[in-house]
């Protein structure tokens, strides 16, 4: 049986985890290759890096970071943040990623999602889309920009479209919910669920293990992504595993 | 020494770092010359089935492997170089492949059989059938979770060669072999232990590395 898949994000900048875990012993605290081998030994299924490098050098070193974790770790893991051409596509790819997530570059020009289907395949192209509840339409819309500007898209009429132009997986994160640890956007996660037919990745208000178990139950989504839950040590990947194991879903 | 078979379409870093962290020596070749007498090959590829046939002979490569797996050198295929190792596929229209496995090559229907929609592709870690524990690729391989992430997959009715499968809606050839030839849907290099493991009995039980 297929297995619901935790994913801890990192976020990196020019080269160095920012916000990186606070809790565990090791050399470097802001090394993505210690870090992802920490996060990889508690059983994360796969990894997201976000480069939220602003300079064209820390665009440069993200590169060396794929390589880097490439080289040392046996699991998948996708790179996203600044990836705006093909040619941005196939290094990330050619270095060692095993997807690329794009965001902005996405909505700005939707082809882009084409050319990297076309080219490596659907299974390595993942679209995040950030969504923000708006009351007046009583629906979800489309920002970009690290969530700073909102876009003309209703959130399921870009998750369907960008899966029409050869996206393998969404990563939909509830900007209503980041950071608030009361739990994932059910509403919103099956509202995109019910419109594509690719996994979807939850993102956004993981606080607690019945979180996990409730996006998987409730909405059955295929992965669950998290970011402090896991660097701050509020809970670990493996209390998580447990606690879904116990439940019945099916983790590895 | 290994051969990792260059014709641009693979995730070739991942591969070679994986056979760096069991000591295994490999070179990687973009033409059959660049890759003579090694004791093993892999064929990897991500990308689209008719593209990579295509880039295989402009490369050359279409007779080489065939020559090698008729001479009994063992060959490993990796996600799409498994696929090509087939007779056809279907994916960007009726494709040929290199036809040293039985069977053919399709799109996962994203229906089962009740006409309920189920995802495509079929992506994460899923669990190893094994239906033959007994070959070489095989050793210490357990029932594991292994890394999937494909929308084509195998349809063969050669049971034979089914060394494992998974189930995905339906049995999901996972790995398959005859003779000195193997193959993983699964990149073994992004499957964690299990994965690690298949590499090394391709490297060292079956090439002697």
């Amino acid at each position: 049986m297929l297995s619901k898949r935790i994913i801890p994000c990192l976020d990196v900048k020019e080269g160095r985890v920012v916000k990186g875990i606070q809790f565990v012993d090791i050399r470097d605290a802001g090394d993505p290759v210690e870090l992802a081998k920490v996060y990889d030994e508690q059983g994360a299924d796969e990894l997201v890096f976000l480069d939220i490098s602003a300079s064209h050098e820390g665009k440069k070193t993200m590169i060396d970071v794929v390589r880097a974790v490439a080289s040392e770790l046996a699991i998948p893991f996708t790179v996203g943040g600044g990836i705006r051409s093909l040619e941005d596509i196939k290094e990330t790819l050619r270095n060692g990623a095993d997807k690329v997530s794009l965001n902005s570059s996405a909505v700005q020009r939707p082809e882009l999602i084409a050319e990297g289907a076309d080219y490596f395949g659907s299974q390595c192209i993942v679209v995040a889309v950030d969504a923000r509840f708006d009351e007046k339409e009583g629906g979800w819309r489309v920002y970009t920009h690290g969530g700073r500007t909102p876009t003309e898209w209703k959130v399921t009429d870009w998750a369907k479209e960008a899966v029409k132009l050869g996206a393998g997986e969404i990563l939909l994160t509830s900007m209503n919910k980041d950071g608030e640890k009361t739990g994932f956007d059910l509403p919103l996660l099956q509202a995109v669920q019910n419109v594509v037919n690719v996994p979807v990745i939850a993102s956004g208000g993981a606080g607690s293990s019945e979180h996990f178990y409730d996006v998987f139950s409730k909405v059955d989504a295929d992965a669950a992504l998290a970011a402090s839950i896991f660097h701050y040590k509020e809970t670990s990947i493996e209390n998580v595993k447990a606690y879904l194991k116990e439940k019945g879903v099916p983790v590895r | 020494m290994i051969g990792i078979i260059d014709y641009g379409m693979g995730n070739l870093f991942s591969v070679s770092k994986a056979l760096e962290r069991i000591n295994v020596d490999y070179k990687l070749g973009d033409r059959p010359e660049k890759l003579e007498n090694c004791d093993g090959y892999i064929l990897p590829g991500v990308g689209a089935f008719p593209d990579a046939m295509k880039a295989l002979e402009e490369h050359n490569f279409i007779h080489f492997i065939k020559e090698k797996v008729e001479a009994g050198i063992p060959v490993y295929g990796i996600c799409l170089g498994m696929q090509l190792l087939f007779e056809r596929s279907e994916e960007g229209g009726e494709t040929e492949g290199l036809g040293l496995f039985p069977g053919s090559i399709t799109r996962f229907s994203g229906r089962n059989e009740k006409g309920e929609a189920y995802k495509v592709p079929h992506m994460g870690w899923n669990e190893l059938n094994i239906h033959q524990p007994e070959q070489a690729i095989m050793t210490d391989v357990k029932e594991d979770h292994v890394y999937f992430v494909h929308s084509y997959v195998v349809q063969t009715e050669q049971p034979s060669i089914l060394y494992a499968t998974a189930d995905y809606h339906g049995e999901v050839p996972a790995i398959i072999g005859r003779d000195h030839l193997v193959a993983s849907q699964f990149h073994p290099e992004k499957s964690g232990q299990a994965g690690m493991q298949l590499l090394e009995n391709f490297c060292k039980v079956m090439c002697r590395q």
